[in-house]
């Protein structure tokens, strides 16, 4: 599109500002919209909107321990949603985030169980590795009934989750419980035991809780980035995604391409399942029964941090960064206010209706846009292909 | 094991797995009719959470249930509203819009119930009644015939769903938007009018989901539903986009839960073990999804927002 608008000097220069403000200042726009609603239900619940975001951003970037804090919870939102950019580049709906984080933290905790007695150097590089391949089984199983059977991956993803929360549980209360401690009321508390010194992922900032994670996070999305525009693969996966019959007809392997994506994209969220264990203050896997409880419902703020990110890893690495700090943020609002902190969980998914709501709305100034350069440079028509409008915000 | 089939647990078993499935069914009628219409609504869970709110917070206030269940079903159709503008007006991609309603009445619904209610009281029960001679027949009487109204309800829905999706204009209009809405179009059926009326109507049904469950739980808590309503989704497809069909789904995941909580109850397997056995129905559910993509085809249209002369 951007070579389109070179040639095309003559273009009027106010159809280029409506198109920034629709690309630009869709998903900002879409964020603001969202605080403002916060801010009527803040005022609704007694609460004076401005103490409350100040308290927020002040919690979420305000201090060298408030960013490290911030840093650390967009680690799995970063991973996760570098897993859903791969997964929706090739058109395939990763809902799945949540059982696939799970099943990462459940591998990598069974590594460092298993192996207590390697040096870190050795056992972190496996346990990260375990984490990624179990969170890779539980995607490319959707993905491949998707490519091979056409079972809707939606549905798919939503039952492995259930299949995944009852594994967790069966497994953090069965056969990897810790014999040693017993509960208040008896029973023995479902999780592991303290998880070897070696495996604990290092401090990289003393102070705070600034883990190597983060690094290794931040690396991983640049990985994907090169992966999926510089590489015949990210090729593959994109020209899946925009067109399966297309990508047929050029005779790529579709069916083993959506499965590998799906693999990648599970092997993402896995990688943040063993981040969440590995990186925690208790150092072991913990249960509450839910999945949500251990995930922080990563695996859905992921598609928030991906969609905002504009499906694209890089954008998603602020993207992330910007959303872990509403949800370290919202947990000092709470203290300073007594609003609970579950309204920024009610105002992320208010921006998810946004942006996409918004999309329709550029997609249509788009093609209006197009209509009338089709009138005035005849010749220079070309079709609109039929993304979502994300697609064309990478990077130059 | 063996006591597991004494009639009188069999039967207290079978029963409460009608009970527990009432939800399920309601929720997934709901959402067959607007994914007979081309609509998908992923929101479904989160339209349960907050229609399980409102009717907890109005028993609460006005100890009158039939209040509550008028409320959830409000609050369904509200949020119906919503979703119909996004995903029918906005044309937004509707896997996506739904994952954004669901958080948003997750967060929601637990701010409101952290910021409203104190302390959380248990409200009352609705009282199970009896269908008169039916109710006599041994065994089988109490399983099906001594239910409260609204698992009746719910499952009196399927026929009608299924009369007016199959027999009634407005049923072939909904089909036809689902199908080939152009087609639909051409001839003179409003697509936006058809999918707004489901997806609301199908909403509504979600809110009293969330309200029946919240009648069975008997209070309100962070995340009821625990997921149901992506269940009651994916039943859907279980049953092929058939309220028959669809009902059998509900059945397997109400009994399962029921055989489990009883099992439990009566010591016959671990605990630990019974959190695996909770899994069945989501892997019958995959394999059946691997089966029925095969057998039976979803709607052409489903997912996709309909453009006039695109």
């Amino acid at each position: 599109m951007d070579v389109f608008a070179e040639s095309t000097p003559q273009a009027p220069a106010r159809l280029d500002r409506r198109r920034l403000l629709l690309s630009w200042f869709a998903l900002p726009s879409s964020a603001l919209a969202a605080l403002l609603v916060g801010a009527v239900m803040l005022a609704a619940l007694g609460a004076d909107p401005l103490t409350a975001y100040h308290a927020l951003l002040s919690g979420a970037f305000g201090s060298s321990y408030a960013l490290g804090s911030t840093a650390v919870k967009a680690v799995p939102l970063l991973l996760v949603g570098v897993g859903i950019c791969i997964a929706f580049r090739a058109n395939v709906f990763n809902i799945g985030g949540e059982g696939q984080i799970a099943m990462g933290g459940l591998a990598g905790t069974a590594t460092a169980l298993a192996l207590p007695g390697l040096p870190s150097p050795v056992l972190i590089p496996l346990v990260l590795i375990a984490g990624a391949a179990g969170g890779a089984v539980w995607g490319a199983i959707p993905g491949a009934f998707k490519a091979y059977f056409n079972a809707n991956e939606i549905l798919s993803t939503i039952m492995l989750n259930l299949v995944a929360v009852q594994l967790m549980n069966y497994l953090l209360a069965g056969p990897m419980v810790d014999r040693s401690a017993t509960g208040s009321v008896g029973g023995l508390i479902p999780q592991t035991r303290l998880l070897s010194k070696s495996s604990w992922l290092p401090i990289l900032v003393p102070g705070t809780q600034l883990h190597l994670g983060v690094l290794v996070s931040v690396l991983v999305a640049i990985g994907a980035y090169v992966l999926l525009w510089r590489t015949s693969f990210g090729f593959r996966v994109r020209a899946v995604g925009l067109s399966r019959d297309a990508a047929t007809y050029a005779g790529m392997p579709v069916r083993r391409t959506i499965t590998l994506a799906m693999a990648l994209s599970g092997a993402m969220c896995g990688l943040a399942g063993s981040m969440l264990v590995f990186g925690s203050i208790s150092h072991r896997m913990v249960t509450d029964g839910s999945l949500n409880g251990f995930t922080g419902s990563a695996g859905f703020n992921g598609i928030v941090v991906a969609l905002f990110g504009g499906l694209n890893p890089l954008w998603t690495i602020l993207s992330a960064f910007v959303f872990a700090g509403l949800l370290v943020g919202g947990a000092a609002m709470q203290v300073v206010t007594n609003v609970p902190s579950d309204l920024i969980v009610a105002l992320n998914g208010l921006v998810v209706v946004f942006v996409v709501s918004l999309e329709y709305v550029r997609r249509r100034a788009r093609a209006a846009e197009a209509a009338e350069r089709h009138q005035t440079t005849p010749g220079l028509i070309m079709p609109e292909p039929a993304v979502d409008g994300a697609a064309e915000e990478e990077p130059a | 094991m063996s006591q597991f089939f004494t009639s009188a647990i069999l039967t207290a078993t079978v029963a409460s797995g009608i009970q527990l499935a009432a939800p399920f069914l309601l929720a997934a009628l709901g959402e067959t009719m607007g994914q007979r219409s081309g609509v998908i609504n992923l929101g479904v869970d989160g339209i349960m959470l907050l229609g399980a709110f409102g009717a907890y917070y109005t028993a609460l206030r006005t100890q009158s249930l039939l209040l509550a269940v008028i409320v959830g079903i409000g609050v369904g159709a509200l949020l119906g509203l919503v979703t119909a503008v996004v995903s029918v007006t906005l044309k937004a991609e509707q896997g996506i819009s739904g994952i954004g309603v669901y958080l948003f009445a997750l967060g929601f619904s637990d701010l409101l119930f952290l910021k409203l209610v104190g302390t959380p009281l248990p409200i009352n029960q609705l009282p199970a009644v009896k269908i008169p001679l039916l109710d006599r027949i041994p065994t089988v009487g109490g399983m099906f015939f001594e239910n409260s109204v609204l698992v009746y309800l719910a499952f009196l829905l399927v026929p009608i769903v299924t009369v007016v999706l199959n027999r009634t204009t407005f049923g072939l209009n909904i089909k036809a938007c689902g199908e080939n809405p152009a087609a639909a179009d051409s001839v003179g059926v409003s697509v936006s009018r058809i999918r707004y009326s489901t997806v609301i109507l199908g909403s509504s049904l979600a809110g009293l989901a969330g309200a029946t469950l919240l009648i069975e739980t008997g209070i309100f808590q962070e995340n009821l539903t625990q997921s149901a309503g992506f269940i009651a989704v994916a039943l859907v497809y279980f049953g092929a986009w058939r309220p028959a069909g669809v009902m059998l789904g509900a059945l397997l995941y109400g009994l399962t839960e029921s055989v489990i909580l009883t099992w439990k109850g009566l010591g016959i397997i671990p605990l630990s073990v019974s959190d695996l056995a909770a899994t069945a129905p989501a892997v019958i559910t995959v394999l059946a999804l691997l089966t029925m993509a095969r057998r039976f085809r979803q709607p052409a249209a489903l997912g996709r927002p309909y453009e006039r002369g695109a």
